[in-house]
């Protein structure tokens, strides 16, 4: 079973979302959802700015074999990306739950984050996936 | 339906495989890189477990006259036993079924290699037509095959072999094939032929040897690679993959194998006529290069618009050689022009070559 950090929620689509100060949210991907993808070649990320709507699709992650939509766990404004992705978008692979985070959005509305599934729960996905 | 299973199916789990359904075959896609495994080939020399492709031996005094009809390209120009042959098989509006691998043995005797996912289609095909001739087509379950690839994969291989062989097999012509005795004298075939722009081998043995014999190559070095590295390997390589850059409604001349298809004369191949009227009304469509400079990645299905009309994409990825995206494009033919593809939603500039895009490990265009 991958590690999965206990502070983090996450999207059934295996996007997480991390609450830091100031009420901004970092997002990435799951342990699972990287080694799902293997090893990422390109990512298009979100421009500054851009107002986001939870459960929209807002990035692009690009594997060897195939492309897929990042959706933002919460709703808000894009306030960071993660520049190092566009030459290391491997960083992703390396290190999905830090160096590899993809982008943050201030969030308008906290009462989102408990619409996520919490660590356990994606656990628990993540089991009944595999069966 | 169950999934079919190589003999080194086991042998892949246990070096921590992650598997996925290839053709109704459970197969590695890799083991934990597919880049790494990609450099490990172009690099110094990686494996792969190919056993789920068709190995078909035809027998009978007039299988060389079966062939003649048969493939779109020559058996004639296979003059000595052990020499190899790479041809398109075709329907009679120049479709091509499939491409494959022809050995030959003797008059009397060649083998054929076809794909994993055309093989009741080709058995059933091979062996309607071969009725007539009389010839004794018998499917070869009972091989595995292993491709050893990579600049230093023969070194690699020799070095296994009975000490009697190594000369011999170490002067192996490229697209040439002997017999050998492997490690504990496992008996080998070994072919210098591959797929994925490499130098190496590709070794058919009995089903009961291919574990050791794997194991074998991984203690001297061989890295076991998954079919994700030999995709985009064979991509750099300018090598055609079966059901997605060609198939029935494409004709060789299109799929940009004019160079397999022998008019020699006198020889009626199943499929000539239609290829004739095709070259002499002037061939349609051209399979071509593309290269993507800027980021993304191109893909199977995308749209290509050039000054001669629309195309497609047939087989688009990631280059780890070039670091960029690469593709084989399908367009009406005629000047393209500048060429643009519709990446989601955004058209890009391509870059029109002429493949492979990796020559010998190093960059070709």
């Amino acid at each position: 079973m991958s590690e999965i950090p206990g502070d983090l929620k996450f999207l059934k689509s295996h996007e997480w979302a991390r609450l830091e100060d100031d009420g901004i949210v970092r997002v990435g991907i799951s342990e699972h959802a990287q080694e799902q993808l293997g090893d990422l070649v390109y990512v298009e990320l979100p421009a500054l700015g851009t107002a986001v709507k939870a459960g929209h699709a807002v990035a692009v992650v690009e594997s060897v074999k195939a492309a897929s939509d990042i959706y933002t766990p919460v709703s808000g404004e894009v306030i960071e990306v993660n520049e190092l992705l566009a030459d290391r978008p491997e960083l992703i692979n390396e290190d999905p739950y830090g160096e590899g985070w993809i982008f943050a959005v201030r969030i308008a509305d906290r009462g989102e984050l408990d619409e996520l599934l919490d660590a356990d729960a994606y656990a628990e996905q993540l089991e009944q996936d595999a069966h | 339906m169950t999934a079919q299973h190589t003999a080194l199916h086991a042998t892949h789990l246990a070096q921590g495989a992650r598997m996925i359904d290839f053709g109704g075959w459970d197969m590695p896609i890799h083991y934990g890189s597919q880049i790494e495994e990609h450099h490990a080939v172009r690099r110094d020399a990686g494996m792969f477990d190919v056993s789920h492709m068709t190995v078909i031996d035809l027998h009978g005094p007039r299988t060389r006259e079966f062939l003649r009809h048969l493939l779109a390209n020559s058996v004639d120009k296979l003059k000595t036993a052990g020499k190899a042959l790479y041809s398109c098989m075709l329907n009679e509006q120049g479709g091509v079924i499939d491409d494959l691998i022809v050995y030959y043995f003797d008059d009397a005797h060649y083998r054929l290699v076809v794909n994993a996912a055309t093989r009741a289609k080709d058995l059933d095909w091979i062996t309607r037509q071969a009725a007539p001739f009389g010839v004794e087509v018998k499917a070869r379950p009972d091989l595995a095959m292993i491709a050893v690839q990579g600049p230093n994969a023969r070194a690699k291989v020799l070095g296994l072999l009975h000490e009697g062989d190594r000369a011999r097999i170490e002067k192996l012509a490229r697209f040439s094939a002997a017999a050998a005795q492997g490690p504990h004298g496992m008996p080998l075939f070994i072919a210098r032929t591959g797929y994925t722009g490499e130098d190496g081998f590709e070794i058919m043995l009995p089903n009961e040897h291919a574990a050791a014999l794997w194991q074998a190559l991984t203690a001297a070095g061989v890295r076991p690679c998954g079919l994700g590295a030999r995709d985009t390997l064979r991509l750099e390589a300018g090598m055609n993959l079966y059901g997605q850059d060609m198939d029935e409604s494409v004709t060789p001349l299109e799929a940009g194998l004019a160079w397999t298809v022998s008019f020699d004369e006198g020889r009626d191949f199943i499929g000539r006529r239609a290829l004739e009227a095709q070259r002499d009304a002037g061939v349609p469509r051209v399979t071509v290069g593309l290269v993507l400079d800027d980021k993304g990645v191109l893909r199977h299905g995308q749209k290509v618009f050039s000054a001669a009309g629309e195309g497609e994409i047939l087989s688009g990825t990631f280059s780890p050689t070039l670091g960029k995206s690469i593709a084989l494009a399908r367009l009406p033919a005629g000047d393209p022009g500048p060429v643009t593809v519709d990446l989601r939603g955004r058209r890009v500039p391509v870059r029109v070559v002429k493949p492979p895009f990796v020559r010998e490990g190093r960059p070709a265009v």
